[in-house]
């Protein structure tokens, strides 16, 4: 084998080796990227300025435009944290097989779940001891969640997104 | 008015549908991730032979299609049955493994006499040995994530794991030397011509019991404390456990005569403690105590001697391994110097002389490769280990229950932590342990273990990013209706 071939090869080797390490370090940056970029259309949610516009809307006429894409955490430990919503209902608690689990010292075990039907996203409070408030109105049966308003329970509080 | 307020989604929102966001599963990414690695590990065979024999032989790149078609297996198993799984993690680690295997055929050849080289099979002498150990260890996986389809499910099991993990580790310890020891350590199961080294497999189980255990206990453990110069510290009674593992990895120590171990299990319970409460007054507690116990046995390997003897040799070479470099210190000395020989950019892959460091092909892997790829190869893989930790830890983050959480902060940790200790131990850091390298070290036990490890965070990791609506953590394993959530119990803890 000539020298120069060896020589090639030995540096080529350790060459890849870094390609493959920036390769890695890409694939894991355009995931977090990915994260970025919906964080940031979140954070500016236009449902809680529209609301306002037509006080009387019935949540039943939600339209398909509006519909709640996630639920976010806006306050408490968990802040930042958002779930994408699906088909499937949220339970939120401090019991490990909550969908969201909290730990926040007033919250119980099975606090409250969110549901959907026909689009419309409903809280429900599950027996929890310090209650589940909607703004500030406490939950006592299955009560739709309009966009933007923040459901609390202990010291987390929770919105509604598109 | 109403027609204004229903907004046209704008470009951005136009893939912003239930689930999509989280729905990319980048397994794609994975697979050509995986291909790059697969050619990296012929390049290093390729570049092995031709400096060797001189000569590329046709089926140089035999052992890479064999390791790249085991890893394809996983990969497909893992589009099946963990599609949201993490991308990067299986082909970091397979590329550490097809390193591994690579630099094992290269010893072989080392070592072969010039007629045998011509023709090396493919599983033949340790670097063959360990591809077939790679092949046992990757389906040993790909089953683990066939049968635990919810991290959680490890969860039901973890008192049996807690027992089965003490009594694995309490094995060699008890068994007459002839069948345990191998140089100097007490770590092994010997029978015939065959060894396990059971401590690998305890660590797993452990974990899933520390997991589960601190879930259950963290409340206790992180609201009652007492305030002293600004940490809290917890209350005395609390540290029972604490110190029974301490005791236990102090027994380890003494018993099996090695102080890698020990630090890992003890490192390993002190950090999920730490990730389970969020209390830097854990940390510094097992700091104390594990420097304070080493120190002890130290002064006292000096003084009384007897089962603490082989410490103080240890620590003795580690503090001057030049006072005898013919002798106790000439391991580590010519690790030494085959990291100093690598330099910067190495001898090239093959350009090396690995038979002249002994143990090459376990404990001193890493000094043995740095030789031939130096400074920046070296870098480069470590660089490949702290991904896979921070996928790990990654996975933690996202993971929405707590014993998840644990699960896989903890064996993230507990794997870069064995990574520090055998890499401190040849860069004379810290005293030398006979720890194996993961992934790269010969040897069927740690490998298998540590693919065990990657499928349990490739789980967690699953569970992790799957979005909510494609029914991943709402949604039950086994198919059992969910429990009546009406009638479920409450608990309050009042401030």
């Amino acid at each position: 084998m000539p020298e120069l071939v060896i020589t090639v090869a030995r540096f080529g080797f350790l060459i890849l080796l870094w390609i493959f390490v920036f390769t890695v370090v890409g694939v894991i940056r355009r995931d977090l990227f990915a994260g970025a970029r919906s964080s940031r259309l979140v954070a500016a949610p236009r449902a809680v300025g529209a609301s306002t516009g037509q006080p009387g809307a019935k949540p039943a006429k939600v339209k398909r435009g509006r519909a709640a894409h996630q639920l976010v955490v806006t306050a408490g430990q968990l802040a930042g944290t958002r779930i994408t919503l699906g088909e499937a209902q949220i339970t939120i608690g401090r019991a490990e097989d909550s969908t969201l689990v909290i730990t926040d010292d007033y919250a119980s075990a099975r606090h409250a779940r969110l549901v959907p039907r026909e689009g419309q996203w409903f809280v429900e409070d599950l027996g929890s001891t310090n209650g589940t408030y909607l703004d500030r109105a406490k939950v006592t049966g299955p009560t739709p969640v309009p966009l933007g308003v923040p459901i609390r329970i202990g010291r987390t509080s929770l919105e509604l997104r598109p | 008015m109403t027609a204004a307020a229903t907004p046209a989604p704008s470009p951005a929102t136009t893939g912003e549908q239930p689930g999509v966001r989280l729905a990319r599963s980048r397994r794609n990414s994975e697979l050509s991730l995986l291909l790059l690695a697969m050619v990296l590990v012929a390049a290093y065979g390729a570049t092995v032979e031709a400096n060797v024999l001189d000569t590329v032989t046709p089926d140089f790149w035999v052992p890479a299609a064999a390791l790249g078609l085991v890893f394809l297996g996983l990969h497909l198993v893992i589009r099946w049955l963990a599609p949201f799984a993490d991308p990067a993690l299986l082909p970091a680690v397979a590329l550490l493994n097809g390193i591994g295997v690579g630099f094992l055929r290269r010893y072989d050849l080392a070592r072969a006499t010039p007629t045998e080289r011509e023709d090396l099979a493919i599983f033949a002498g340790t670097g063959g040995r360990q591809l077939a150990w790679t092949l046992a260890a990757v389906v040993l996986a790909a089953g683990l994530l066939a049968l635990m389809r919810d991290h959680r499910s490890l969860s039901r099991y973890a008192y049996t794991l807690g027992l089965a993990g003490i009594v694995l580790v309490m094995i060699p310890a008890v068994l007459p030397g002839r069948f345990s020891e191998i140089n100097g350590a007490k770590l092994w199961i010997r029978f015939g011509g065959f060894q396990i080294q059971p401590g690998e497999f305890a660590k797993l189980a452990l974990l899933a019991f520390f997991a589960y255990y601190l879930v259950r206990k963290r409340e206790v453990l992180s609201l009652a404390s007492r305030r002293v110069l600004g940490i809290d510290f917890p209350r005395g009674r609390d540290l029972g456990p604490v110190l029974v593992v301490w005791l236990i990895s102090i027994l380890v120590l003494v018993f099996e005569k090695d102080l890698g171990t020990s630090l890992l299990y003890f490192g390993m319970f002190v950090v999920t403690l730490y990730i389970a409460t969020e209390r830097v007054s854990w940390l510094l507690i097992g700091l104390t105590l594990f420097f304070g116990g080493a120190y002890l046995a130290y002064v006292l390997g000096a003084s009384v001697g007897g089962p603490f003897a082989n410490f103080y040799d240890r620590a003795q070479i580690w503090l001057d391994p030049f006072a005898e470099p013919y002798d106790r210190g000439y391991q580590l000395v010519q690790g030494l110097l085959t990291l100093g020989t690598g330099g910067l950019f190495g001898a090239g892959p093959g350009g090396g002389q690995p038979t002249l460091l002994p143990e090459v092909q376990t404990d001193f892997i890493f000094a043995g490769i740095g030789e031939e790829i130096g400074l920046l190869g070296l870098s480069a893989l470590l660089v490949t280990y702290l991904l896979i930790v921070e996928r790990g830890l990654r996975a933690a983050l996202e993971v929405r229950d707590s014993f998840g959480k644990l699960l896989a902060g903890g064996l993230a940790f507990t794997l870069g932590l064995q990574v520090f200790v055998i890499i401190g131990g040849i860069s004379k850091l810290i005293p030398l342990t006979g720890q194996t390298t993961p992934f790269l070290s010969a040897g069927g036990s740690s490998l298998m273990a540590n693919w065990l490890l990657i499928a349990v965070l490739l789980r967690v990791s699953d569970g992790a990013r799957r979005p909510v609506a494609a029914g991943g953590v709402a949604a039950r394993p086994t198919g059992t209706p969910p429990e009546q959530l009406h009638g479920a119990p409450t608990e309050v803890i009042r401030p």
